[in-house]
Parts: structure tokens; sequence; C-alpha cells
């Protein structure tokens, strides 16, 4: 037995044990970036890769070298339930070859006599196809600010990475689904609250 | 009586003429403000009775109203509770607070309560010769933070949850029905309720975790130790790791509710299922949290009444580390059907299946040490194996439902109602009456009616099993959870079921009037009345034990094993 008395012994005890606690505490607020992060990298959940104009140019050579599928990718279009915008995609279907790019366009009519910033959630499905779904450039990466009755046109430049090929888990998709969902930006929760702060008076 | 240290025997001869060992604050300082972990024990076995017969009556609106297809009740409950009873959206409401108000205070405030504050409080010490708790101020502290988050989430039925009145988001609280889908304070205050009793439990766990390392009587080591206290010991280190991952899930509820943060809200750059993901992350290991002390409990009452030491001490000790270790990496079999991949799925599915590995040990040793025994009915064994078998059947079907392929047509029907109550309303209920039963002279000094006990055991047994056993046919037909309403089709087994709970409300009055009995009219329980199968420190004392006890400071000797801590030396030794 240690000379220290059973007093100091259980402060320490104590001190440990809160300790343990504390740092599961951290890991319970730590685990919002890491699975974001986790997500980001993996592909989890569907979620679609990022990738620069030099990288898709690599990605077609390889593809030509390998030669091979193509994938029907279909777009869908969704609006949060507060969110008075009309948005689709141009076509509903597109076929397109492993490697080669490709270019989709959606439309966004702002319905509401407000002007309105949306901000695009999005994933694929199967989503063991987010980790070799890249995009080039979407309307996705920024907001998206749409004045009263306004429609514009976005694009998506995207191409399905060759590994797909590598991966057995893929071999039998033929389809890979796109879907994004137009929020209202958080930003905008107040000047909405405000406006009809505005009405009521 | 183990070997008495020299000094402390004639520190008691001086004072003799007054007993201090027996000397009790008065009423109000002794329950109220209560440092003894005895009183504490008790007053969160009382808590734990009333906050059962809370959530059981609300068990039986919910069986009445599903007792035939169509909405029979939930209007006159919403008029009761001051809603408007005419809505069919309040009525709907309705069934969802009570579903979430049966699960809550069933999880955290009746079992919780029960084996941890109760039996743990009162037996852990007794178990390993403290004198009490490391830090009993701090136990009184758990114990009330437990009571107020009772009525936190009491106080949340009576004020606005969006439809109507109440937080019905069920017991998991899922966003994002818990954030944009509640309008109102009801979730805040349930969500509050969960802070405080989160926040006892750690603090309980914490006192735990320090009694048993540093106040162990001298030469009990690890390896020696009660296996109740290895249960609780365990149970403590889940706690200790579970819960603050669901406080901080559920404060980060909170601040996405009021503060404006998008932790859950995919508008914002958050998930919900990564809500998911945190809460259940702490609720596995959670439903370990409540039966771990059942398997410690049922332990000692198989060998005290097989007379014999428990087979395979160290593997049943280190079978419920293991439990809690692999009860940390199983997590998402809870949300097979969020969208995981094959792979995902298929690790999680193995890594579930493995946990039937300790715990078919511990099956297996159970039986094993009744094998030969010189086995004795007395109440709280028939309870203990009513646990075994019971248990038995919840896993096995626990097993159906590790696949995640099975478990995405399972998913979210009775056939998993009637999983988690075999294994929670069946095993860890029936080890809470087995130990309540074993210890309950032991704590009062009076006895209960063995008789009562008895037929408390087989109509309890009757009535569960009516309950639940129909509810694996309604969940393999699809019949859905959480919903007040049904199809006809679903109508002859739900009424059975409702049967079932009228039979098991009857043996609730039977252990009350088998309590009422002992109080007023019980013999007077000998200190080891169970006689030479019962080896714990405990058993050395007098029934109930003096106030504090252990003057006598006891000593484990060598000749003393892990089964066995009271005998006297053989005298060829």
């Amino acid at each position: 037995m240690t000379t220290a008395t059973l007093e100091d012994r259980n402060r320490r005890t104590m001190l440990l044990a809160f300790g343990g606690a504390l740092a599961m505490l951290g890991l319970g607020y730590a685990a919002v970036p890491l699975y974001d992060l986790f997500c980001r990298v993996t592909g989890f959940g569907g979620t679609t890769q990022v990738a620069t104009e030099a990288e898709a140019s690599a990605a077609e050579r390889m593809a030509t070298l390998a030669g091979g599928k193509s994938f029907s990718i279909r777009f869908d279009a969704n609006t949060a339930r507060d969110m008075p915008w009309d948005f689709r995609p141009t076509q509903v279907t597109d076929r397109v070859a492993v490697g080669q790019r490709d270019m989709a366009t959606y439309i966004a009519r702002n319905n509401s006599d407000q002007p309105i910033t949306g901000t695009a959630t999005f994933n694929v499905e199967p989503e063991q196809a987010g980790r070799y779904f890249n995009k080039i450039q979407c309307f996705c990466f920024t907001e998206q600010t749409l004045q009263p009755g306004q429609e514009i046109r976005m694009p998506v430049l995207y191409f399905v990475d060759p590994a797909v090929m590598d991966d057995p888990n893929m071999k039998d998709v033929e389809q890979i689904t796109l879907s994004y969902t137009f929020h209202r930006a958080i930003e905008n929760e107040e000047t909405k609250t405000g406006e009809l702060a505005e009405q009521d008076s | 009586m183990a070997t008495t240290a020299e000094g402390f025997d004639a520190h008691h001869e001086d004072h003799a003429a007054h007993d201090h060992a027996d000397h009790k604050p008065g009423f109000f300082a002794r329950w109220f403000m209560s440092t003894n972990h005895k009183d504490i024990g008790t007053l969160y076995l009382i808590f734990a009775i009333i906050a059962g017969i809370i959530g059981g009556v609300i068990s039986g609106a919910m069986r009445a109203e599903l007792a035939a297809p169509g909405l029979q009740y939930m209007g006159m409950i919403v008029d009761m509770m001051g809603g408007d009873g005419s809505s069919f959206d309040q009525q709907g409401h309705m069934w969802n607070v009570l579903i979430t108000a049966h699960g809550l205070i069933m999880v955290f405030f009746m079992v919780m309560p029960a084996m941890i504050g109760g039996f743990g409080n009162w037996f852990v010490p007794l178990m390993i010769g403290a004198p009490d708790m490391a830090f009993p101020r701090m136990n009184n502290i758990s114990f009330w933070l437990t009571v107020a988050g009772f009525f936190s989430l009491l106080f949340s039925l009576f004020v606005p949850g969006g439809v109507g009145l109440g937080a019905g988001t069920g017991w998991t609280v899922y966003a994002p029905l818990s954030t944009s889908g509640s309008v109102g304070p009801a979730v805040d205050f349930a969500i509050f309720s969960l802070h405080l009793a989160g926040a006892g439990s750690i603090l309980g766990a914490t006192n735990f975790i320090t009694t048993i390392f540093n106040m162990r009587a001298p030469g009990m080591t690890l390896h020696k130790m009660p296996l109740f206290v290895w249960s609780v010991l365990v149970t403590a280190f889940l706690l200790l790791l579970a819960l603050p991952v669901l406080a901080a899930a559920i404060t980060m509820l909170i601040t996405d509710r009021n503060f404006g943060t998008t932790f859950f809200d995919p508008a914002g750059g958050g998930d919900p299922v990564l809500y998911q993901h945190l809460f259940w992350f702490f609720g596995h290991p959670e439903v370990y949290i409540m039966i771990l002390p059942g398997f410690g409990m049922v332990s000692q009452i198989v060998a005290t009444f097989s007379r014999k030491p428990v087979f395979g001490y160290l593997g049943m000790a280190y079978a419920m580390v293991a439990i809690g270790v692999v009860g940390f990496i199983v997590w998402a079999h809870h949300m097979y059907t969020v969208g995981l991949d094959v792979n995902t799925k298929m690790y999680f599915t193995a890594a579930t299946m493995v946990i039937a590995v300790p715990t078919g040990i511990k099956i297996f040793s159970w039986i094993a040490t009744m094998w030969g025994g010189s086995i004795e009915f007395k109440s709280p064994m028939v309870w203990a194996m009513g646990f075994i078998f019971l248990f038995t059947v919840g896993g096995v079907t626990g097993v159906v439902l590790a696949n995640g392929g099975i478990d995405d047509n399972l998913h979210d029907s009775y056939y998993v109602v009637a999983h988690f109550h075999y294994v929670l309303s069946m095993g860890a209920v029936f080890s809470i009456f087995a130990g309540f039963y074993y210890w309950f002279p032991k704590m009062s000094g009076r006895w209960h009616s063995e008789f009562l006990s008895h037929l408390h055991f087989w109509v309890f047994f009757i009535g569960v099993n009516v309950i639940f056993f129909p509810q694996h046919f309604l969940g393999l037909n699809g019949m859905a959870r959480r919903y007040p309403d049904y199809t006809a089709a679903f109508e002859y087994w739900n009424q059975i079921s409702s049967y079932g709970y009228v039979i098991m409300a009857g043996s609730m009055i039977i252990f009350f009037v088998n309590i009422g009995y002992a109080l007023v009219a019980g013999k007077r329980a000998a200190g080891n009345y169970w006689g030479e199968g019962a080896t714990t420190l405990e058993w050395s004392l007098s029934s109930p034990p003096p106030f504090h006890q252990f003057e006598t400071l006891p000593v484990i000797e060598d000749h003393h094993s892990a089964d066995d801590h009271i005998s006297d030396r053989p005298a060829t030794a």
C-alpha cells in the first residue's frame, strides 16, 4: 500500500474519472468535425468528392486506357419545406462514360416576392458511389441568391472516377442518382423573421 | 466473521456504554441531507418504485389503447391533461408523449436508480468491507439530481411541445423531430431532465469507481471481489464513458433548438444522422448499464441458493468486462436503415454477434453453477432462474435482429419491441426483483412472505410473457411500433397482449401487499438468514446492518477465496 492517505487516493481517482468523463464529452463534440471529415474522405453516406480540372483530365486519360463502362446518371431536385423556389433538372437522366466529363443543368426560380439566398445539400445514391463521383464545378459549392421572380440555370460539371471499375461493391451498379435539396441559407433566417416582423406592424 | 483487526476492537470496548454505531440523525437530516450509503440506497429504491408505478401506469394506458384498432382513450387522456381531446393531431401527439415518457422513465428513473443507485449503493460498500462510499455528500447530490431530473421530465408533460402538450419525440429524441419538429418548451424540459439524470449518474459512477478501487477491505484483491461489485464497477465505467457523449449530443440539440446552431440541420451543413450516431454510441452501452448489475446480482443469488461457488469466477468477471468493451463498438446496429453500405452493415452485424460469446459464457456458467448444486427454490432463486430463461429468449431474438439484412425488414416493428422488453422488462426487472427479495430482509430487518414472493413471481412471469410473446408475431407480420392505431388484422394478438398487462398489474398488487406485510408484521430477520450459501461480507452483519458498519474492520485472509469472505480459518490451517 502506498503512503498516501485514503483521502488523497480517493481525490486522485475521482479526478482521473472526471478527466475521463470530460474527455468523452470533448470527443462527443469532436465527433461533429470528425464525422464531416470522415464523410468527405470516404464518401460515406453518398458524400460526393471535389476534383480540380487537372484531376479531371488525368481521370479522362486513365479512363481511355482502361476503356469501358458507362453509367446512367439520374438527376433529382428537392426543396426544403419553407423554400418557395421551383427547382428542377433540365434533363432527368444522362448517360456518361467512366472518366468522361459531363455537364448537367438545373433550373431554379424564386416564386416569392422577396430575394432569397439558398444553399444546396447533396449526395448520391447508391451510397458506395459517393467516393467515385467527382464534381469539378457545382452551384452547391456556393450560396445562390435569387431576386423575386428570377430564374437561373445552374451547371454541375462532374465525372465518375475510373477507380470505380476496381471496386467490387460497384460491380452491379448501373445507375447513380445525384440528388440536391435547396434550403434557405441560415443567414437568411434573421432577414426572414425581420420581414415577418415588418408585416406584422 | 472475518478476522478482526485488534486495534479496532480495543476502540470499541471504550465506547461500549453508548453504541455510537447506531446513532442516527433526525428525520429531515437523515432522509433529505443523507450521507449514509444505506439510506441513500433506500431513497433510490423508493424513488425507483414510485417512478416504476408512474411508468407502469403509462404502459397501462398504452395497452388499453392498443387492445383494439382505432383510437379509444387518447382523446380522454388529452382532455385530462388539459388539451383539446377532439383534435386528431393532439390524440396522436399524446401517444408519442406516452411512449416517450414510458421509455425515459423506465430507463433513467426506474431501472438505473434501482440497480445502480439502490442495490449498488446499499451493497457495494458492504460487500467490499468499506464503512461508506468514498464521497458520501456527492452521493447525496447524485440522488437529488436524479429526482430533479424526474421532475423536469414530469413538468414537460404540462407545457406545449408542438402539436399538443408534452414532448413526443420517443426516448431517442431524434433530430429533426426533436428540433424543428417540436416547437415549444416541452422538449427542452425533457432534454434538461436527461442532463440532470446524466450528471447524477456520472457523479455516482465516479463515486463507485473510487470506492471500489480504494476502499476494499485489506486482503480483498480485485480477483476476490464479489461478482456484484465487479458488475457495478464495469457499469460505472460504461456510465462514465457513455453518458458524456449523450450530454454532448443533447446539448447540441438544445443549441440547435434555441440558439441557431445547425449541428443536425442540413440547411446549415449539419446532418441528422450524426445525432443518431452520437445517441447510439451512448445508447448501446446504456442497455448494458441496465443489465450488468442484474448479471452481478443473479451471480450472487444463483451461487447462494446452489450452495456452490459460482462456476468460472474469473470468466464471469471478464465476460462482463468484455461485454462492456464490445458494447462501445456496435452502436450502428440500431440504425441499419439510415443507409449504411453493405460493408459497414457486415462489420456491425459481426461485432454485435460477438457479444453473444461473453453473454453465452455467463448463461453457461450460471447453469453450471446450479449443476450438481444443493438447490433451494427460495424466492430470489426462482426470480433469478426466471431471469436466466427469459433473458436468453431476449438474447436469441437479439441475435436475429443483429443481422443487418433481416433488420431491414424488422426495424421499428413490434419484433424489436418484444426483443428489448424480453431483455429489459423481463431480464432487468426479474433481476431487480430477485435482488429485492434476496436483500429485502437485510435492508429492512424484516421478512417478506415467501409465499407471496413466489405467487408474485408466477403471476408476473405469466403476465409479462402474455404481454410480450405475441408481440413477436405482430412484428413478424409487419406491425410497426410507435403507432396508437393498427389494421384489424393485428387485433387478435394485441388484445391478448393487453390481457397480459392486466395479469402483470395484478402481480404488482401482490408485490405491494408483500412489502406492506413485511414492514407491518414481518418476522425479524437474522444476520445471515440464507445460511451457509451466503458468503459475502454483508451477511457478517446484522439485519438491518448498523447505521455505521464495520467498526471492526473485516480482513480477507489467504484462505478466503472470491466465493467466501466470512468463513473462519479451517482447523487444519
